[in-house]
């Protein structure tokens, strides 16, 4: 009798362990994976320590489209738009204002804010995959913006802008890109945190009601025109901070380098990572950052196909990305600590 | 009549004044009017397309009506917007069940209390003493309600994988978890068997007389309405057929005919 009870017991759990962990990663695997974020530096060249680097910005602007798609269900093909925005606020005001690279990210997080909740009003009216197209034309438009003639003072037009890059603050013995990663990483796990947090709080309960059923997110009292806005604005923010993070760590802006190439690279890392799961959105950078390097390493002349097959082979195996990887190995742990 | 002694000179809780739907050229609802007193359990009936739902959606706010108003103790609700109902004390369930399907029974019940709670989003990225404080207090709350409601089992569990008929429970424990004065409850009987719609009409007379709620039960299922209405407003094509005590209601030669379709009875 208390075996077949320990047995549903069991079983029972079995269930529930997948949606009580939906957002987040075990106490344990979390330690395990800040303390290789903070050592492996230490042990690697400057040009890893860069890709390193950005790993964690990208996996930002992977995060920030989860918030906004997996979090309240609003497609966006135009993350490249903000991912510029935020690059060249931090751009002009070290170049043109002197102001320390530091104090741009907040800067650059405030007005993509403004600039993703205004976005967000009339996208409100679309939803689906009109929304991904009307995103879609922001990403298109916004390389064309960034050349205008009467902003090149400002911009540098079609040549872009350097950056330059920080010093290791207070003689700290450590390279410019070993600072960057480190100053980099500070920010990165802020913002997780911030998002975890959010996600798990009354308004991250209103954006995935809304995500899941509109009509009953609103007979709950759920603004439901306020929190789109909002998961934009929040989604922007991110990705704005982003782009600062990336700017600085290029030491160059461009136009050309924010087309819809980029917003697409972040939906596909979103995907690969899985949506709705936090921190499957390292995961998905280091999917759009690390296999085209393969798929070249493969064949040259076929990158590309090379790099489409890789992604059925990850679409075809794990449908739900990364996240369905971790449940798979969780699963498969428990089976071994059993035996 | 009874609404009379019913209401004992008290004003109502909610009234439904000359409420008329156009519909592009079709009038869904044509001039309807009730009230309903705290306490009551006011069962809404009707043949198919007799306007039932649309007097539903107007209480939600999801119709306009094109005449007529709406007060709920004594204030006009039509110029409330749909999420701005919730927090003046109307709540409801879905016909087909509304849940948010991925989120936990936990979850899908504090979104109930949404409109109770307030809070910004920088507060909760930050997750500040007073939003700990108020999701400690809405934990409580949940808690108190899965426990009423016996959904503790499946406190944590996703919602789409749930039986129907728990998803109803989970629906009735999101509408409660808002504190309603008025549970509106949107055909509660479909899709349920014999058994669970005697359990269904216990456990709403049950919340009535624990809660102090006042309920509209839009019904098809006759039996239940009978059973645990005080009152019936019996609608057809738009109109209001009849209104009294289930009895009454039911012995009117009217309302036969709309049911039976039958011109001796």
């Amino acid at each position: 009798m208390s075996a077949a009870e320990e047995v549903v017991a069991e079983g029972h759990e079995a269930v529930e362990a997948v949606p009580k962990r939906a957002m987040t990663l075990g106490t344990g695997t979390s330690l395990v994976v800040l303390a290789a974020l903070l050592i492996a530096p230490v042990f690697v060249k400057n040009f890893i320590i860069f890709q390193m680097t950005m790993l964690l910005i990208y996996g930002l602007a992977v995060l920030a489209l989860n918030i906004l798609t997996g979090g309240s269900g609003q497609f966006s093909l135009g993350q490249s738009a903000f991912y510029a925005v935020g690059a060249y606020t931090t751009a002009v005001l070290m170049e043109h204002f002197n102001i320390n690279y530091a104090l741009t990210l907040p800067i650059a997080g405030v007005i993509c804010f403004g600039f993703g909740y205004l976005f967000g009003k009339p996208a409100l009216r679309l939803s689906g995959v009109y929304l991904a197209l009307a995103t879609f034309a922001l990403a298109t438009a916004m390389p064309q913006l960034l050349k205008l003639n009467f902003l090149e003072h400002w911009t540098g037009g079609v040549q872009g802008l350097v950056v330059t890059k920080p010093d290791a603050p207070f003689g700290l013995p450590m390279s410019q890109d070993m600072w960057l990663y480190y100053f980099t990483l500070v920010v990165t796990l802020a913002i997780y945190i911030f998002s975890v947090n959010l996600l798990r709080s009354r308004s991250g309960r209103a954006f995935m009601a809304i995500r899941d059923n509109e009509i009953a997110a609103s007979a709950m009292g759920v603004d439901v025109a306020l929190y789109k806005t909002l998961a934009f604005g929040v989604s922007a923010a991110i990705t704005g901070i982003a782009g600062s993070l990336g700017a600085i760590a290029v030491q160059f802006v461009a136009p050309d380098s924010y087309t819809i190439t980029l917003a697409i690279s972040l939906f596909l890392g979103m995907v690969v990572g899985g949506v709705g799961w936090l921190p499957g959105s390292i995961v998905g950078a280091a999917f759009i950052i690390f296999v085209p390097n393969i798929a070249e390493g493969i064949s040259k002349g076929l990158s590309g196909a090379v790099f489409g097959v890789l992604l059925f082979l990850v679409i075809y195996l794990v449908p739900h990305g990364a996240r369905q990887a971790a449940i798979l190995g969780h699963q498969l742990a428990g089976k071994l600590r059993k035996n | 009549m009874t609404q009379a002694q019913l209401a004992q000179g008290t004003s109502p809780l909610l009234a439904v004044r000359d409420v008329s739907v156009v519909f592009g050229g079709i009038v869904a609802l044509n001039g309807v009017s009730f009230d309903m007193h705290k306490g009551q359990i006011l069962g809404l009936i009707g043949p198919n397309g007799a306007g039932k739902t649309t007097l539903f959606n107007c209480l939600s706010r999801l119709y306009q009506p094109s005449s007529g108003d709406i007060l709920m103790e004594g204030v006009s609700i039509l110029s409330r917007p749909p999420h701005r109902i919730a927090e003046i004390g109307i709540g409801r369930t879905f016909q087909n069940v509304a849940l948010f399907p991925n989120l936990s029974v936990m979850d899908n019940v504090r979104v109930g209390t949404h409109a109770r709670t307030s809070s910004d989003i920088i507060s909760d990225s930050l997750r500040l003493a007073w939003i700990r404080r108020s999701e400690g207090d809405v934990n409580k709350k949940v808690h108190e309600i899965l426990a009423y409601l016996d959904l503790e089992d499946v406190a944590h569990t996703v919602v789409a994988g749930l039986p129907f008929g728990t998803q109803k429970r989970v629906e009735l424990a999101r509408a409660l978890a808002a504190d309603p004065k008025i549970l509106l409850l949107d055909e509660p009987a479909g899709g349920l068997n014999h058994e669970e719609v005697h359990v269904l009409a216990d456990l709403i007379k049950r919340i009535r007389d624990d809660r102090h709620m006042t309920v509209l039960l839009v019904e098809h299922h006759m039996g239940l309405v009978m059973s645990i209405a005080d009152h019936v407003v019996a609608l057809n094509f738009g109109k209001k057929l009849a209104e009294g005590t289930p009895a009454q209601v039911q012995a009117d030669p009217d309302v036969i005919k709309a049911y039976l379709g039958s011109k001796d009875q």
